[in-house]
């Protein structure tokens, strides 16, 4: 054990045994965090509300969405994704999720936002079920780690209706 | 680069998630975040849209030719985390297929050379 092919192997196997270690606690350290997260959503306007051609319903919408995210970040995050999504049942579906809006925060001094914008993503119901519609809006974060295990969770925000009539 | 950790359970798809699929006559699995679900009532079927987070569009025209949905069939597994960088070791490999074999050579002559 004493040439230098074995020291280099021994050093080797050592160095990446302490690397794996190291970012396993480095996970571990996110579970002691106990994040404190606020969010809200609210509709401004609905900009239209039209059947299409294929026989599926679409609203346009202007949200104000504000959120501290603050909280969620340790040192071992590298970013938040986040995103904001209708949720809704209708007759033909159990379960309709519909992202309208999504972002990625880079750091904790970002988390902190209010946002005013129409929908990132088209409103599109499978079918023409959409009118005088009750539906969720669920802000939903991803924490993307730096090393390890990505943690999720959500804050739903329910009352939200859709119009009687198209417009 | 990095190396990512997939699961597949039996829970239902649910937006947000990171999921791996493979689009019929495609070979590489794409790597995405789910942003839309409709989930029947009666049974277990779900239409499904992806998009990479830094894309400007959803994955639609990566689908198969008139095909607007991924199906829970087309779902390999969900990322549920990741060690960075760990996957260059794989990648130079087979980009240099010569570090391969001096990398195996350099073992198989430590072992052979090992008395224990």
């Amino acid at each position: 054990m004493h040439s230098f092919g074995h020291r280099a192997n021994a050093v080797a196997t050592f160095a990446l045994t302490i690397l794996a270690a190291m970012c396993f606690a480095a996970s571990f350290s996110d579970s002691f965090n106990s994040p404190t997260p606020a969010a809200s959503a609210q509709i401004l306007n609905i900009n239209w509300f039209q059947k299409e051609a294929n026989a599926n319903d679409e609203v346009s919408m202007t949200l104000n969405i504000s959120a501290d995210l603050s909280s969620l970040f340790t040192w071992n995050t590298k970013q938040v994704f986040v995103f904001v999504a209708a949720e809704y049942e209708t007759p033909q579906n159990a379960l309709n999720q519909v992202s309208l809006w999504d972002g990625i925060i880079p750091a904790k001094e970002h988390a902190k936002f209010l946002i005013h914008t129409t929908n990132k993503y088209r409103f599109i119901d499978q079918g023409s079920n959409l009118k005088g519609r009750d539906f969720n809006l669920t802000m939903h974060w991803h924490i993307m780690p730096k090393t390890g295990k990505m943690f999720a969770d959500k804050i739903v925000m329910t009352g939200y209706q859709l119009p009687e009539q198209y417009r | 680069g990095d190396i990512l950790f997939l699961r597949m359970s039996k829970e239902p798809i649910r937006t947000g998630e990171i999921v791996v699929f493979n689009v019929d006559g495609r070979e590489i699995p794409i790597v995405h975040r789910v942003i839309k679900v409709h989930e029947r009532q009666e049974s277990a079927e779900v239409d499904i849209l992806t998009k990479g987070d830094n894309n400007f569009e959803d994955d639609r025209l990566l689908y198969a030719h008139g095909e607007l949905w991924l199906q829970q069939h087309h779902i390999m597994g969900r990322a549920v985390g990741y060690l960075p960088y760990v996957g260059w070791v794989t990648i130079v490999m087979t980009e240099k297929p010569i570090i391969k074999y001096l990398l195996i050579g350099a073992l198989g002559l430590l072992v052979i050379m090992s008395k224990d």
